[in-house]
């Protein structure tokens, strides 16, 4: 097992590696210099700024000079200052909305997860009955629907026209003068539309692949042996079956993340959430240079993380590669 | 190519007429091409035509679905919004399936450093999240449907070359491949006429789910603002005006996200169709 921790983590830097290569490439795609762009793009980064920019992206130097400047400033944390007027280090601005985002997509993931296993078991167990057809049928419309979509019908139907949930933001205006129960009432209140959202978005896909690998699982032979041991039919599919099933979805839940952070931007910001989506967004439409180039390491370094976390958890669960 | 217009001719399509779902699919996806190619034909009103008499009405026998902030006649708009998703779904794809398989060609090919260089590549692309490295690279690039296209397909290859290089590898090893290069064919000749023509049929069906994709994010860019820009209409950025209007006109929010869910659906139909025919294992 630490042989093969030791192993997992030291994969990591070269992957990490080629991220920040590939950030770096996309900071120099622009057309001409990236200070040039941001300058005709926004009249507003002053003469100033400029300078600030070359000197920080060390402009004037060679490629490869360029990027070692830069990754060596990435390894202190230095992500640069926001280009907006608060002129803010990007690191800070990324540290308080990361919480948010990343409690809003666990949350996400665990009621994703959560709903999407007994769906996939159930299509599986009752295959090729109205049952298995019905959720086929929601599964691919789940595939088809635009997340920012449903989020729109959601706010016309329970913000609008039943008016029993609010639609934007976390609190209701002047919510400090709440008791601690009323406050976590309102934030509920608040999440519930968010997290639908966000957890519909692979909720369709990771049933069907429950759905898979609970079929692949229920033809075993140890099935069989279950069955023939006398075992009820409960305790046959949602003890040995389900947990056989379940393996593959760890590594799955680890795929998952950069799909649900990815989708942040979209309903953090219809829903006007602040958090890391909504600060991309904003930087993206402001041209925010720093702030956009930060989030995009800090995103994919999630992902790897995620990943990380997910492997080792694939580990812990199945003997036969912890024994490799 | 005898056998391969047979092959389409006795099992493929057969197979694929046999399901149901999937001739649906394709019948909305061949439907969805007439109207795109015949969208001024069919159009009631010129989509940008601006009406002040008629601003945010609801649907009625003149105005199917509806009229929008500036009066626009949303039916039209729509009509039109299907040219541009068709347009950047093909586009895209057809960028995606072209990098993703020369990169999985040449990792299953070649092997080696070449394979572990382009694999690495590959993990190190799909640790970003796609529509943040999307939205990065549009922030450096003026709003255009050329960009987008060329972005969505930039970001979108990973799965196709991991694909491809799958099945190159079990077809690297048969005696044919061996044959060829026995009777002195060069690697390029091999990889194009013995090699690639047999790893195509995964890649198709990749193709068609991802078509699916490139509307979705397609839609989803535009309706942030970042896609396709206004007065050009689309699903996406028609949309964006559901969301400002959803108290008043709930035809604008549901009209175009009906549009995209039905052409999504229908190419995401059509997709799984095409892998159930393909599927040497499945049942006739």
């Amino acid at each position: 097992m630490t042989v093969y921790l030791l192993k997992r983590v030291a994969m990591l830097v070269p992957l990490m590696l080629g991220i920040t290569l590939i950030t770096f490439t996309v900071i120099h795609l622009a057309p001409g210099e990236p200070v040039d762009m941001q300058m005709a793009m926004n009249p507003k980064v002053g003469k100033e700024a400029r300078e600030r920019l070359t000197k920080f992206y060390g402009l004037d130097k060679p490629l490869h000079e360029q990027y070692l400047t830069w990754l060596a400033k990435l390894a202190r944390l230095d992500l640069g200052r926001s280009f907006s007027s608060d002129n803010r280090p990007v690191l800070d601005k990324i540290k308080e909305r990361l919480p948010i985002t990343l409690s809003l997509n666990i949350i996400a993931i665990v009621l994703e997860f959560g709903l999407a296993i007994p769906i996939g078991v159930m299509a599986a167990v009752y295959r090729d009955t109205w049952l298995d057809k019905g959720i086929t049928v929601f599964v691919f419309l789940g595939f088809a629907v635009p997340t920012f979509w449903l989020a729109l019908l959601l706010m016309y139907f329970f913000g609008v026209k039943l008016n029993c949930l609010p639609i934007s933001g976390l609190h209701t205006l002047g919510y400090e003068a709440y008791s601690w129960s009323a406050r976590l009432w309102d934030l509920s209140k608040h999440l519930i539309l968010p997290i639908a959202v966000a957890s519909f978005g692979s909720l369709a896909g990771v049933s069907r692949y429950m759905r898979s690998a609970m079929l692949g699982v229920i033809e075993q032979d140890y099935i069989i042996t279950a069955r023939a041991k006398g075992l009820s039919e409960g305790v046959v599919i949602w003890k040995h079956a389900l947990r056989n099933a379940l393996l593959p979805l760890i590594t799955l839940a680890g795929f998952s993340i950069p799909g649900l952070i990815g989708g942040s931007v979209i309903f953090e910001t219809i829903f006007a959430i602040p958090g890391m989506g909504q600060l991309f967004y904003q930087g993206v439409m402001s041209r925010d240079y720093p702030v956009v180039m930060g989030i995009l390491v800090i995103g994919a370094f999630l992902t790897l993380i995620g990943n990380l976390i997910a492997d080792i958890g694939y580990a812990l669960a199945d003997p036969r590669i912890r024994h490799q | 190519m005898s056998f391969r217009t047979s092959f389409i001719a006795t099992v493929f399509w057969p197979r694929l007429k046999a399901n149901r779902l999937a001739l649906a699919g394709l019948f909305v996806v061949i439907l969805l091409f007439l109207a795109s190619l015949l969208a001024p034909f069919i159009a009631p009103y010129n989509p940008s035509e601006i009406n002040a008499w008629q601003v945010l009405s609801p649907p009625s026998l003149s105005h199917l679905f509806g009229t929008d902030e500036l009066g626009r006649d949303v039916f039209s708009r729509v009509l039109f919004g299907a040219r541009i998703s068709l347009k950047v779904g093909f586009v895209a794809i057809g960028i995606a399936v072209l990098l993703g398989s020369a990169v999985g060609l040449a990792a299953g090919y070649y092997a080696g450093w070449v394979d572990t260089v382009l694999m690495r590549t590959v993990d190190i692309m799909l640790c970003f999240p796609a529509f943040f490295l999307i939205l990065a690279i549009i922030t450096f690039l003026e709003p255009s449907i050329w960009y987008i296209m060329a972005v969505i397909g930039l970001t979108g290859w990973m799965g196709v070359a991991r694909l491809v290089r799958a099945e190159v590898l079990s077809i690297r090893e048969m005696d044919y491949i061996l044959a060829a290069r026995c009777i002195g064919c060069s690697d390029l000749r091999i990889i194009v006429y013995h090699i690639l023509p047999n790893a195509l049929s995964p890649v198709l069906v990749a193709a068609t789910l991802g078509v699916a994709g490139a509307i979705l994010t397609e839609s989803a860019l535009s309706f942030l603002g970042i896609g396709v820009q206004p007065p050009t209409p689309s699903w996406g950025n028609i949309l964006t005006s559901g969301k400002d209007y959803i108290e008043f006109a709930w035809w604008l929010s549901l009209y175009p996200g009906l549009a995209i869910l039905v052409t999504v659906l229908a190419y995401n139909l059509l997709g799984e169709g095409i892998r159930d025919a393909l599927d040497p294992r499945s049942k006739n």
